[in-house]
């Protein structure tokens, strides 16, 4: 498969495998670190009176402490069919998800989750979203209040503690669920195309937003996406998903150097991590889109071609 | 040729687009003066409608007294006799039949009517009857609300009580409440209980089918969200559904109390006459019909007073819910009591990058 790719790429241009010596280095003590994710063979079918549908078939993949692992995959492929069975709202129809050595059985507070979806308490206000899991979990308000406030500072709202969700812009809403999952002190955070709904721009601020986070919180983040440029900037490491049945292609080491920022977005390992990546998940289809047929236009005009 | 742009114009009929604030209260005025205004028509302009004649002096015909009302065409027959005879002949003024009250008349009666005393001591002023109403109402809607509101949301939460309960529910809203009049007036008397009862009857089951339709329609993500951050079941039940569902809760009884309303009338018929219908039943019989106008409209006014109140307690109840444009009526209200810029500025306040 990795050889069939790369005779797609010319050979004189660099290649996704070249790491940097800083880099292979990160790889190798990323390696050392305890496996904290294990999905062990996992298959997920659907049935329906059209028959079966395969969502996800032999899925085996491992995520190791304080990891940012990023799915990928064009629609269908059951990325998202994957992260929710993570989250345990999804079970699967074989195989099984062990966090920490202990099998995965319906959602819990040890396994945080973003949606793509604003899932904000309309009724709460910003602190009492982020204290939403600690009053579950029995903390007292007063107790949860504090330290709702500390992750809300770290995502840089604190002075919107008390706004309603109605109230906050796309990318702030999509903090406030990020404060929300961390203030559970979850072993991992999920999160399912999270930023999707953004516009260009948010979406872009939100990313760092993120790897400074991640940079200041040991956490491990799976992340769902279908942007490669999000995929690259973000990961460690990218498990490509094929569609029908939804399986993995091919796991990718991300030979960006951290920490990241946008000059990288043209550096050569950037270029050719994506370049490998299109041919990857687009490299069955055609090039171009398939044509359409033709009308016939009362003034041809020779400009629009 | 002019170049300036053309000036941007509203129309006035645009499909699904929003009317700007004075032409609302405009509108909402109207949809209230147009009804007054057909009535005052059809009350005081003679060649409209009508077709009776309210005798003045009677002159020589026998049968006629002053203020009888007699039909056109007799009128005009007595006094073509009565002419023809050389007798006197009678004169009127051109009138409505009884039952149709002019505005004035039934402003005064609205007015008069509090003031009134019954005709025996042993009927209930005016605003005894009224309030008497109120209170059937209460109880009834009060009972099945206590029973409906937990059942629907259970309904809508579990798909095991939906099957459980729903079917059965769903025939038996088709029964009509007023059915069980004499059923509910040997089990319970002829006071209050039956009244009660029929009201209950009447919302209880639309109520629990309105609320479970409610809970269904919340947000599934957000109990997702929930369980991901560890809500159990109850936590789910009590902290995320009834406090998400609660604002279309607060709607559904609002709707709802309005149908308890349609049947009181029918429910205060049941074993002994009282409140607004016995009221209103009493002075029909009078042939008092400027009065029986008056009582059917404060029941319109009691009805839409409590929803307009309820409906601006609501948006001081639900601060969370952006700040939407909701019935014009409340808004036009609100504006009169001149709380609208503190009201309207809420959505606004807040919109950073």
């Amino acid at each position: 498969m990795i050889a069939a790719a790369q005779l797609l790429e010319s050979p004189q241009s660099p290649s996704h495998l070249d790491q940097a010596p800083p880099v292979r280095e990160r790889f190798q003590r990323l390696y050392q670190r305890p496996v904290l994710l294990e999905i062990d063979d996992l298959g997920r079918q659907f049935h329906s009176e059209q028959g079966t549908n395969t969502a996800l078939e032999r899925i085996s993949f491992r995520a190791h402490r304080r990891e940012l692992v990023c799915f990928i995959g064009a629609s269908g492929c059951g990325k998202s069919t994957l992260i929710r069975i993570v989250a345990g709202l999804d079970s699967p129809t074989s195989g099984a998800v062990r966090l920490d050595g202990h099998e995965v059985r319906g959602p819990g507070r040890d396994r945080g989750m973003v949606f793509q979806g604003y899932t904000l308490f309309p009724w709460r206000t910003v602190l009492e979203n982020v204290t939403f899991g600690l009053e579950v979990g029995g903390e007292s308000r007063l107790q949860a209040a504090n330290r709702a406030r500390e992750w809300i500072e770290l995502v840089g709202l604190s002075r919107f503690a008390n706004a309603y969700p109605h109230q906050l812009s796309g990318g702030m809403k999509q903090r406030v669920a990020i404060a929300r999952a961390l203030a559970n002190n979850p072993r991992i955070l999920l999160m399912d195309e999270p930023f999707g709904a953004l516009d260009a721009q948010t979406r872009a601020q939100m990313q760092s937003y993120l790897l400074q986070i991640w940079r200041q919180v040991d956490i491990t983040i799976l992340f769902v996406t279908h942007d490669l440029d999000e995929a690259i900037y973000l990961a460690d490491r990218i498990v490509v998903l094929g569609p029908n049945p939804g399986r993995i292609l091919e796991i990718i080491e991300v030979p960006v150097p951290r920490p990241r920022d946008a000059s990288q977005f043209s550096s050569d390992a950037f270029f050719a991590t994506k370049r490998h990546l299109e041919s990857l998940i687009h490299g069955q289809r055609t090039a171009t889109a398939e044509a359409l047929p033709r009308f016939k236009h009362e003034h041809p005009d020779s400009d629009v071609q | 040729m002019d170049t300036r742009p053309p000036r941007q114009r509203a129309e006035w009929l645009q499909i699904g687009k929003e009317v700007p604030p004075n032409r609302r209260s405009l509108l909402v005025t109207l949809s209230f003066i147009l009804p007054l205004l057909a009535w005052s028509i059809v009350s005081y302009v003679p060649f409209i409608w009508h077709p009776l004649v309210k005798v003045e002096s009677p002159g020589s015909v026998s049968y006629f007294e002053q203020g009888m009302l007699v039909e056109r065409d007799t009128f005009a027959d007595e006094n073509r006799t009565a002419r023809a005879e050389a007798r006197a002949p009678a004169t009127g003024s051109l009138a409505n039949p009884v039952y149709l009250p002019a505005p004035h008349e039934v402003a005064r009666a609205l007015y008069v009517a509090f003031k009134t005393p019954p005709r025996l001591p042993s009927e209930p002023w005016l605003h005894q009857s009224l309030w008497h109403s109120i209170q059937v109402i209460f109880w009834g809607f009060a009972i099945s609300s206590v029973i409906g509101v937990p059942l629907g949301i259970l309904c809508g939460a579990f798909p095991f009580f939906s099957k459980l309960s729903e079917p059965f529910l769903e025939f038996f809203r088709y029964l009509p409440a007023p059915a069980f009049g004499a059923l509910a007036v040997a089990v319970l008397g002829i006071y209050d209980g039956p009244k009660i009862a029929i009201i209950f009857i009447g919302t209880f089951f639309q109520q629990v089918l309105v609320v479970a339709n409610t809970t269904r329609k919340l947000d599934p993500s957000l109990l997702e969200a929930a369980q991901t951050l560890g809500a159990t079941r109850a936590q789910l039940l009590f902290k995320v559904v009834v406090p998400g569902i609660i604002v279309d809760l607060y709607t559904d009884m609002r709707i709802l109390l309005g149908w308890a309303w349609t049947y009181l009338i029918v429910a205060e018929l049941i074993g002994t006459m009282s409140g607004i219908s016995y009221f209103i039943s009493q002075q029909a019989r009078y042939r008092n019909y400027q009065n029986v106008f008056a009582a059917i409209f404060i029941i319109g006014f009691i009805g839409l007073g409590c929803d307009v109140l309820l409906a601006m307690a609501g948006a001081k109840l639900f601060p969370w819910r952006a700040a939407k444009r909701g019935p014009s009526l409340r808004a036009l209200v609100r504006r009169l009591l001149g709380g609208s810029s503190k009201i309207d500025s809420k959505g606004t306040t807040t919109q950073p990058a």
